[in-house]
């Protein structure tokens, strides 16, 4: 029982830990509050489904198409709608309020289109649902799948941040944007370019979530709220902060969830989230002060 | 106009409201009663969030609040108790909330408030269908549409009259301050999480009250019917529109949003989220500080720097260096 419990748990944290990698990037390195993360998830999640019924597309495959149009869709949003917001802010603060208003205009669209693409029914697929057995455990295939490309891309993207110049760059400038721009870096192109980095992580979340989980065009929202939590749990900007408070998050759910009762695991996360504002509010792996 | 003049005219204007029902078909009545329901909603919610800057997204967790306590207690307590009771829920919500959010920087809150609805409305429900087995209630108040009416219009008036205060105490001088440098506030003596909080209690306070008056309309309650996000998305963009700052500001933005999305509903349904959103951000790029100080730079393009205009630039304390 708790093995079986453990194992779920890490493997729905896998995909927590994957959708708040890129909120941590829009908002630790763009600065962009994106209230709208969620809905970016579930847009993705339909592309997936309709790939596959329609087009008998494997999902895996699917990642190589929905992904780059992903990070197209955030990289033309940023151009339309934060770019003019950004250039009018007088500082960071007042750019937050704006963004953290346009992204909620930006929730009601994208869901209102979805509601009238797909309707508000509960969709899914079947992809790979066989059974598995991992440490004894019977799980499906598929969520086994999810769990591997998490970890595969959370791991990558980690490696990317912390050994290439590219990520360095990426790095500097959420930790220290005015002395980034003293050493020569581009803080718009950079904040851009994690904007959309950020789109393209919600669009891959989007895909493995959609081979496992039932998604309706209205539950976005709850994606976004679990990805804030790990987001602010981890540090905001803190990519191995958040790959561990989502794996943290999903085993506590699983917890929760087996021992307790499956309708409060959303009570079980802001209860986390409550505890930490007013023990830790840097994050697990904050300095105290540094925010 | 002189201050008498003022005042007899705004007297005149609430008695003629207060007339409205002898008139009014039902129809009519429910748009007024709607109509008033935001205007309180908009205007307590920029009581708060136009001074601190803190955007709350938290609106419909209290108005549920209000409105699931009346369905629950509605035929045990009599009706001004449940009033009471509903309030004093919804000011320790506040509370709690207030008390681990306001301390931090400003996107917390955010964070926060923006959840705050659908946990309470998951909570409810759990224990609606696992401890006391009914999901969904009726109410029966022996209250006809026009006694909810003057109830909001009298609530209505109290919350204009709290902002007026505002606009003149040293609480109100003290909040400004804060909004526009908390680090200066700090400096100068000011408690500013304390203000802050005191605050933020007081505006939930009214929406908790908003929501139960509204409950006796709809006869029957479940948690997703009063807990509907979309009741703080309005709110917010209403009072974004006819300006926060301003004491007429979110009553000026009410009125004809509520209106319009009265129209969209009956004639859009299927598109009605899809407008909502681009008028949204339509609203954001358009008016930032509101229709009405838009209209007042624009008439009076020479007076720069009205006292009451204050600075944008300041908004959410922090979060980044």
């Amino acid at each position: 029982m708790l093995t079986s419990t453990l194992v779920l748990g890490l493997v729905l944290g896998g995909t927590y830990a994957m959708a708040a990698l890129g909120l941590t990037l829009q908002y630790g390195v763009a600065r962009i509050m994106n209230l709208a993360y969620g809905e970016f998830i579930i847009t993705a999640s339909f592309a997936t489904y309709v790939l596959f019924t329609a087009l008998n597309l494997n999902p895996v495959v699917a990642i190589a198409l929905v992904v780059p149009a992903g990070f197209l869709m955030s990289y033309g949003i940023y151009f339309i709608v934060i770019r003019p917001l950004a250039a009018r802010a007088k500082d960071a603060a007042s750019l937050e309020i704006d963004s953290i208003l346009a992204t909620f205009g930006m929730l009601f669209l994208i869901q209102g289109l979805l509601l009238v693409s797909f309707g508000s029914n509960y969709t899914n697929y079947s992809y790979l649902n066989t059974p598995v057995e991992v440490f004894g455990v019977v799980i499906a295939a598929n969520r086994l799948l999810a769990f591997v490309l998490a970890i595969f891309f959370g791991g990558g993207l980690y490696l990317v941040m912390t050994r290439t110049r590219w990520g360095m760059a990426m790095r500097a400038v959420a930790t220290q944007p005015e002395s980034a721009a003293l050493v020569g870096l581009d803080i718009n192109k950079t904040a851009r370019l994690a904007f959309a980095l950020g789109g393209a992580l919600a669009a891959l979340a989007g895909v493995v979530i959609s081979m496992h989980e039932t998604f309706t065009a209205t539950g976005g929202v709850v994606f976004t709220m679990k990805a804030l939590v790990v987001v602010i749990l981890g540090g905001v900007g803190n990519l191995l902060g958040a790959l561990v408070a989502g794996l943290l998050l999903g085993l506590i759910e699983a917890l929760v969830s087996t021992y307790i009762d499956p309708g409060l695991t959303l009570a079980a996360t802001y209860g986390i989230f409550l505890l930490m504002l007013l023990w830790r509010p840097t994050g697990i792996f904050g300095r105290a002060g540094s925010r | 106009m002189g201050r008498p003049v003022l005042f007899i005219l705004t007297a005149v204007v609430f008695a003629v409201l207060a007339a409205v029902p002898l008139f009014l078909e039902a129809y009519g009545l429910g748009l007024m009663i709607g109509i008033t329901g935001y205007v309180i909603l908009a205007s307590a919610w920029a009581l708060f969030s136009g001074p601190t800057r803190y955007v709350s997204l938290a609106t419909v967790a209290f108005f549920g609040i209000g409105a699931y306590t009346v369905a629950v207690l509605g035929d045990k307590l009599p009706y001004p108790l449940i009033l009471v009771v509903a309030l004093a829920i919804g000011l320790a919500v506040a509370l709690v909330v207030g008390l681990a959010t306001l301390r931090l920087a400003g996107v917390y809150f955010v964070v926060f408030t923006f959840g705050l609805a659908e946990l309470i409305r998951q909570l409810i429900t759990w224990f609606e269908v696992n401890v006391t087995g009914t999901l969904g209630r009726y109410i029966f108040l022996p209250l006809e549409a026009r006694h909810i009416y003057w109830q909001l219009l009298a609530l209505a008036a109290l919350t204009l009259l709290i902002s007026l205060w505002l606009g003149k105490s040293r609480f109100g001088l003290a909040l400004r301050v804060i909004g526009d440098d908390e680090v200066a506030a700090a400096h100068a003596g000011i408690n500013v999480t304390g203000t802050k909080l005191a605050l933020f209690a007081l505006s939930a306070s009214i929406m908790t009250l908003v929501g139960a008056i509204q409950a006796p309309r709809w006869v029957y309650i479940e948690p997703s019917i009063v807990f509907n996000p979309t009741i703080s998305f309005l709110t917010l963009i209403m009072a974004l529109l006819g300006g926060p700052n301003r004491l007429l500001g979110p009553l000026c933005g009410a009125v004809p949003l509520f209106l319009l999305f009265e129209w969209l509903s009956a004639n859009f349904p299927n598109h009605y989220s899809i407008i909502l959103g681009l008028l949204f951000i339509a609203i954001v790029f358009l008016v930032p500080k509101g229709v009405l100080q838009l209209l007042e730079t624009s008439l009076f393009r020479r007076k720069a720097g009205t006292p009451g205009a204050l600075r944008k630039d300041r908004g959410i304390e922090g979060g980044h260096p």
